[in-house]
């Protein structure tokens, strides 16, 4: 059995202290990324999540330069993005992208200038790296206990407000009917996204921080009717793809060019992207099938084959 | 009522009865859909209460229930049917399901209760819109109101589905014994099962009986110009007419049909 597995799991994997961390880091995030992640999707909020996750790129950048852990920047920033959003309105869409794209853009400058003095004053040419498309091999085994911290208290605060949170993504009038603080639990939601954003940048990068958070959430809702199930299997998705990229990328060492390994944030975003094209796969059986059962008989202009 | 600095509705006053139908006619902006958000509190009068059961209505009124006006239900969230009219049972609540077992029963009652058995298990957003419409009600009845509020629940529906609602929510109104108040533009699909009507024209109401509001004279004195009530074959038509609309400022886009109902 162990030589069998000789060639996936490479000598050191098990016993190797940055690959401890970076499993479990990598599975608290993506069990807290699956549920939140398919809130998201189904509020069409994608763009708001993205731009979370670009403005963190300027709290982790500034968090670099004066020497504090990456994540806290991630956290204070996306956080403050979160609010200002919240304030500028959740209802008025087109206000609320306008004020988005105007905010992201000043932070994205902002950011430019941060990862800039980090690569000038600290000297380190990995900052820019770390932060945008992430490093979690190199993340500290102390972080460990912030990230579950964290995610603990966004799966507290999904726990809490889920029945209402569904119930107003649905259609946020029939929710206030009902009795829902519509707007409440809508900015509970965005302060949760925050913080998700700000672990999932910690994880694969500022940049990339929505593949985990939109990926296995879209891919989940395509396999599944059930709400309940549709979290369970986004979250089983996420920590696959982050899990599974952890290997390849330790596996990469060994890979040409030698000794340098390829980055994990691009085998998780691949395998992320992979999963979603295989869900897609019964459907698209079904259409071919469909389209074999189409009567061939004559050309003409319009035809149908259901 | 106002809405920005625009009177909308005023001396708008009507009873509800439980277990009686009241259709509530007025043509596109007469003001049904912000005197129903008046009635659910998600818009304040200027003036005025609104008593449900004798009390005031609160925040929280489990005491009225709500079918929207005809929205998109998104085809590709993962939610079913029973999902759905399970966030009637206890939507509005936080934390974990609690009662799992009486949630399901009161679901499967409700589903029964509407005639969506059969698609419970269907993700809402890929029925027909008739479908859509019963899991609505069923989400609607599950939170156990007096009053149901159904706003315009006809829109958008072919005749035949028109009728199987119509038909649906009569047999609750009676079988729950609940208070049904259901708008529509056109009024003449409504007339066979409505005991009352709230008729909304320039701003104001006509209230009653159906035979007592559905009058030329009454209409007439609503519309503050000269209407007729005809009934041909069993339909009504309100039509405004030709005659003494020569003194009134807004005949020309009124000098025609205005209500065809």
């Amino acid at each position: 059995m162990s030589r069998l597995l000789a060639p996936v799991f490479q000598t050191g994997f098990f016993t190797s202290s940055p690959v401890h961390t970076a499993l479990i880091i990598a599975a608290a995030v993506a069990v807290v990324a699956g549920p939140l992640g398919l809130f998201t999707v189904m509020r069409g909020q994608s763009f708001a999540a993205e731009s979370l996750g670009d403005i963190g790129t300027t709290g982790g950048s500034a968090a670099f330069l004066v020497g504090v852990g990456a994540l806290w920047g991630f956290v204070a920033v996306g956080l403050m993005a979160a609010a200002a959003m919240e304030l500028v309105g959740i209802q008025r869409t087109r206000g609320r992208d306008l004020a988005t794209g105007i905010v992201l853009g000043a932070s994205l400058g902002l950011a430019a200038l941060f990862l800039y003095l980090d690569t000038t004053v600290h000297n380190t040419t990995g900052a820019a790296v770390t932060i945008l498309f992430g490093s979690i091999f190199a993340i500290s085994a102390s972080t460990i206990p912030v990230v579950i911290a964290l995610g603990l208290s966004v799966i507290a605060i999904l726990v809490a407000i889920h029945r209402p949170l569904l119930l107003s993504t649905v259609q946020p009038d029939l929710a206030a009917a009902r009795g829902v603080p519509v707007r409440i639990v809508g900015a509970a939601y965005l302060a949760a996204l925050a913080l998700t954003i700000a672990l999932c940048a910690t994880t694969i990068g500022s940049l990339l921080s929505t593949a985990l958070l939109i990926g296995p959430a879209a891919t989940a809702l395509r396999l599944t009717n059930r709400p309940a199930m549709a979290a369970l299997l986004a979250t089983l998705l996420g920590v696959a793809a982050t899990w599974i990229g952890i290997v390849l990328a330790y596996d990469s060492f060994y890979w040409p060019p030698q000794g340098h390994g390829w980055p994990v944030s691009f085998f998780v975003v691949s395998l992320v992207f992979v999963f979603y094209l295989l869900s897609g796969l019964p459907a698209w059986r079904q259409r071919r099938q469909a389209r074999a059962r189409r009567p061939a008989h004559g050309p003409g202009i319009a035809e149908v084959g259901l | 009522m106002r809405l920005g600095n625009r009177d909308v509705l005023r001396d708008v006053g009507f009873r509800l009865a439980t277990g009686e139908l009241t259709g509530l006619i007025g043509s596109n902006g007469a003001g049904k859909t912000t005197l129903f958000r008046v009635i659910l509190g998600l818009q304040r009068a200027a003036q005025g209460t609104v008593l449900v059961d004798g009390r005031p209505r609160s925040r929280r009124n489990p005491l009225i229930g709500y079918v929207p006006q005809k929205f998109v239900l998104d085809p590709d969230a993962p939610i079913r049917a029973r999902d759905l009219v399970a966030l009637g049972v206890d939507g509005h609540r936080f934390g974990v399901v609690r009662r799992v077992a009486q949630r399901r029963a009161v679901v499967d009652e409700m589903l029964a209760a509407v005639g969506a058995e059969a698609f419970g298990g269907a993700r809402v957003g890929l029925l027909s819109g008739g479908e859509q419409q019963r899991v609505l009600i069923a989400h609607a009845l599950a939170s156990r109101p007096r009053l149901l509020l159904m706003d315009e629940p006809l829109a958008n529906l072919d005749l035949s589905s028109a009728h199987d609602v119509v038909a649906l929510v009569a047999r609750i109104a009676h079988e729950h014994n609940i208070a049904v108040l259901i708008s529509a533009h056109e009024m003449n699909p409504l007339l066979p099962v409505i005991d009352r009507i709230v008729y909304l024209a320039e701003g104001r109401a006509a209230s009653g009986p159906v035979d007592e509001v559905v009058r030329g004279d009454v209409l007439s004195r609503l519309y503050g110009h000269h209407v007729d009530v005809l009934r041909v074959h069993g339909r009504v038509l309100v039509v405004a007419g030709a005659t003494g609309s020569d003194h009134d400022p807004g005949a020309e886009d009124r000098g025609h049909v205005q209500v065809v109902t």
